[in-house]
């Protein structure tokens, strides 16, 4: 089975074709996505600017990484949700839209680079870590997730 | 000049017909706006679950407001005049939006939620500043303050819709 086929199996789906038809679905989850954004936003600058020096300062980096972490998990499993939902009811215009497979690959990296680099950086002792490193690691992350939530904004443009 | 004259000279002055037509600067105000959306609130969600006690326990709260209040700050300047660009972009349509209204509504009780903080409970932090769970009015303003937030940025992402907009006769009366 090709992609297209499984995107315009999800589009013609209950879910898809439901949402479509509804007039207030389709803002009412983009809503619910929107402040899902705020959230995930929140944990993961607070960590990042920390991890920068910037913030609540580099020696706060682990105490956020634990603080933030059901709050990242949380937003993060409202978006996937949320979005997919969103995904459903136009699958086949987003097959041919170069922002979302730029979002989707963009969101894979950021995830891959949370959960193994930045969480070793952050959770590691700070004395143990150079701060050149450190604020690599706070910016690589900054910039993926901006290009998420960037093409992300973009998908709605066409 | 009512307010709705302001609106129909600023939508008549060639800033706001440009970024009315523009292909690129347009979607670029709008991207600002909502990804200043997590610089101001995604900080801002912070410090009100911080205030409930929610999250953040171990950080003094004047510490999360001396030490991320800034980057809020910034966020929200930021937000303030994308949005107030965007509104420019179409006055007229923007002012009979009625989740517009309910936007600035709510953009004000926030304001006078921050207002309420700053002079009454907030001055008495050094009293409270270590504890996890922190007194009811520093608890309330952080919820007011994110509920509040939740309804203005809804409405925010509901004012592009246009299911009661009045009808351009209406608004040419």
């Amino acid at each position: 089975m090709s992609v297209l086929t499984l995107f315009t199996w999800f589009q013609n789906s209950w879910i898809g074709e439901g949402i479509r038809e509804s007039r207030w679905l389709f803002p009412a989850i983009e809503s619910v996505h929107l402040l899902g954004l705020a959230v995930i936003g929140g944990s993961v600058l607070a960590v990042n600017l920390s991890l920068l020096g910037l913030g609540l300062g580099r020696r706060s980096a682990a105490r956020l990484w634990h603080d933030c972490w059901p709050w990242f998990i949380g937003s993060l499993t409202t978006m996937l949700a949320s979005g997919f939902l969103l995904f459903t009811s136009e699958a086949v215009k987003l097959y041919y839209h170069e922002a979302f497979w730029v979002k989707m690959s963009a969101l894979l990296l950021s995830l891959i680079f949370t959960a193994t680099v930045e969480r070793r950086t952050a959770l590691a002792d700070p004395d143990q870590v150079t701060p050149l490193r450190s604020r690599t690691v706070g910016l690589v992350s900054l910039l993926l997730w901006f290009l998420v939530g960037a093409a992300g904004r973009w998908i709605g443009f066409s | 000049m009512s307010p709705l004259e302001v609106c129909r000279w600023l939508e008549s002055t060639p800033g706001s017909v440009a970024l009315h037509e523009s292909i690129w600067v347009y979607p670029i105000v709008e991207s600002v706006h909502v990804l200043a959306l997590s610089l101001f609130l995604g900080l801002a969600v912070l410090l009100d679950l911080r205030l409930m006690g929610a999250s953040l326990s171990t950080t003094p709260v004047s510490q999360v407001i001396r030490r991320l209040g800034p980057w809020m700050v910034a966020g929200f300047v930021i937000m303030v005049v994308s949005g107030a660009l965007l509104f420019y972009a179409a006055p007229v349509r923007t002012y009979f939006n009625i989740f517009f209204r309910l936007k600035m509504t709510f953009l004000l009780m926030a304001g006078l939620n921050v207002g309420v903080f700053q002079f009454t409970i907030s001055r008495t932090v050094r009293q409270w500043d270590l504890d996890i769970r922190p007194p009811i009015r520093a608890r309330l303003a952080g919820g007011v303050s994110l509920a509040l937030w939740a309804a203005i940025a809804v409405c925010g992402r509901m004012i592009a819709y246009n299911w009661f907009d009045k009808a351009p006769a209406v608004i040419a009366r």
